[in-house]
């Protein structure tokens, strides 16, 4: 369980997330969706406790993310595709923060098998594909086995069968009583995704709810996703007529 | 809530946790095992190749065979900036925040990790270069005998140096967060621009690192002698503001770790 309560972060004058409030329930993917540069990421560092909000406060099983006694465990975060050096194998970088959590090594075998990275664990993930960085994100959320798994556009660099993959992936953890909030800027990608959509523009609330309650708003999905963020693009293509 | 809750263990990560993963990631580096064996190596060769040049048996063979050092003084500096900027610039800072978002804890195991490496390693250099320097002395001229007065002080002190230089770049590491930036600052403002200003200014000169390491760790004989401009600090004095200087930069470090977004 995520509870988001009146978060709020100032970049000088811009207004990156602007009094978020929103829940992330056990047992249901939660796709947070807006347009770019609407405060999503900046949204999930706040969770995770690597951005402090200028107002708000975030929490995670009834607690701050800095209180949280194995964080490990109890979440799991992916948020830049890349967050590990170049010259570390899969299974040092995974086994460096396995130890941060006294999580036992053969758990790190576990989720380089779930992810399918095991045939090139030992090899510099400096070389790694965009798509294979992601799993290894992925495989680094999962390590702790957590409860709640925070997944910033997880589909980025993944191809088709990656994508399906991760679709799977995600509705099996959420059948297991996880709280799942996953991020991404594409509404038919959240619509096959996601149990409940949460939609911010300009770091606001826009709208906390299903795909099928969105799409009966217009005739297509995307149409009233647009229609409600419209009014908050942040970078607003010119028509050239 | 859920089912999952219940498999948490008891009690909580602590720094015993944290040290354990700051040197899994220290040791699966394979620039951490070249950085090692270039400090350790090139100061013997530097001390074997110059050992020749030794006129004297007495105190100054120490010092000499002991200049090669200066090399592993820079490299554990930056051994110490890249422990931190490297996870700033590859962005695994916020898979380690995440893992662990008590910060100071999390520098405070990097500084063991990071301490103890340089620490052996600058003994073992020491050690090595002070053996190499005297298999290629002149016919007639001997190598002091480790039970001679300072001789051993000498070293473990000029060794103990490197170990407070990877942490003063540990330290600036976390303030600068820049890879190139730290190491410029590191190597070229403080090692060797203030080498530079020793040269012409006598009356700090006593209080630059390198100076500190060269004159007063690696020293046998007095630090003060008749008609000096200045007298060098005397080895333990020298030791304990190499040690302050590594003291101001992981304080502060840890404070701008600690306030700024990740
Ligand atoms: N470190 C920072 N300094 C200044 N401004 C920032 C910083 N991080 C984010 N911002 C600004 O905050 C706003 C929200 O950015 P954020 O990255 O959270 O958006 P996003 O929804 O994740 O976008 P995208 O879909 O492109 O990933 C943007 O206007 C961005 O320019
Ligand atoms: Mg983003």
């Amino acid at each position: 369980m995520i509870e988001v309560c009146g978060l709020t972060k100032r970049y000088g004058s811009t207004v990156a997330v602007d009094r978020l409030s929103f829940d992330v329930p056990p047992g249901a993917v939660t796709g947070f969706l807006g347009l770019n540069g609407s405060g999503k990421s900046t949204t999930m560092r706040m969770i995770l406790g690597l951005d402090a909000p200028d107002a708000g406060h975030a929490r995670i099983g009834g607690q701050a993310y800095r209180q949280l006694r194995w964080p490990l465990r109890e979440a799991g975060g992916l948020l830049e595709s890349r967050a590990f050096h170049p010259g570390r194998s899969a299974r040092d970088h995974l086994a460096a923060l396995a130890a941060s959590n006294a999580i036992r090594q053969s758990r790190v075998d576990e989720v380089l098998e779930l992810v399918g990275l095991q045939a090139v664990a030992r090899k510099r993930a400096g070389k790694f594909s965009l798509g294979m960085a992601q799993r290894l994100g992925i495989a680094a959320a999962l390590l702790g086995d957590p409860a709640v798994l925070l997944l910033d556009e997880p589909v980025n660099g993944l191809d088709a069968e990656g994508i399906r993959w991760i679709r799977g992936l995600l509705r099996s953890l959420a059948a297991e009583g996880r709280a799942v909030l996953v991020s991404s800027h594409l509404i038919s990608e959240m619509a096959l995704m996601a149990d409940r959509l949460v939609v911010i523009g300009k770091g606001r609330l826009l709208a906390d709810t299903t795909a099928a309650e969105l799409s009966g708003r217009a005739p297509s999905l995307e149409e009233a996703f647009l229609q409600i963020t419209g009014d908050s693009a942040q970078y607003q293509a010119r028509n050239l007529s | 809530m859920t089912a999952r809750a219940s498999h948490q263990p008891p009690g909580r990560y602590r720094f015993r946790h944290l040290a354990r993963m700051e040197w899994i990631k220290l040791r699966s580096l394979r620039s951490t095992w070249l950085t090692l064996a270039l400090a350790v190596i090139a100061p013997a060769g530097i001390a074997l190749a110059t050992g020749g040049s030794n006129t004297t048996s007495g105190g100054m063979f120490v010092s000499n065979t002991l200049v090669g050092m200066l090399i592993g003084v820079l490299l554990t500096g930056v051994a110490g900036v890249l422990a931190m900027t490297s996870e700033y610039t590859s962005g695994t800072i916020s898979a380690t925040f995440a893992a662990a978002p008590r910060r100071l804890r999390v520098l405070a195991a990097k500084a063991a990790v990071i301490g103890a490496a340089a620490l052996i390693t600058g003994e073992a250099e020491a050690i090595l270069s002070f053996f190499a320097g005297g298999m290629t002395l002149h016919h007639g001229i001997t190598a002091p005998a480790l039970s001679q007065p300072g001789v051993l002080r000498a070293i473990v002190l000029t060794g103990a140096s490197l170990s407070l230089t990877g942490l003063f770049g540990l330290g600036l590491g976390a303030i600068i967060r820049h890879t190139a930036a730290a190491i410029t600052v590191v190597v070229g403002i403080v090692f060797v621009g203030g080498t530079f200003i020793g040269q012409s200014d006598f009356a700090i000169r006593p209080y630059l690192p390198l100076y500190i390491v060269s004159h007063s760790l690696g020293a046998t004989g007095p630090a003060c002698l008749p008609g000096m401009a200045s007298c060098w600090l005397s080895p333990w004095s020298g030791l304990g503001l190499l040690a302050g200087y590594a003291a101001i930069a992981m304080l502060l470090g840890g404070l701008i770790l600690a306030g700024r977004d990740a």
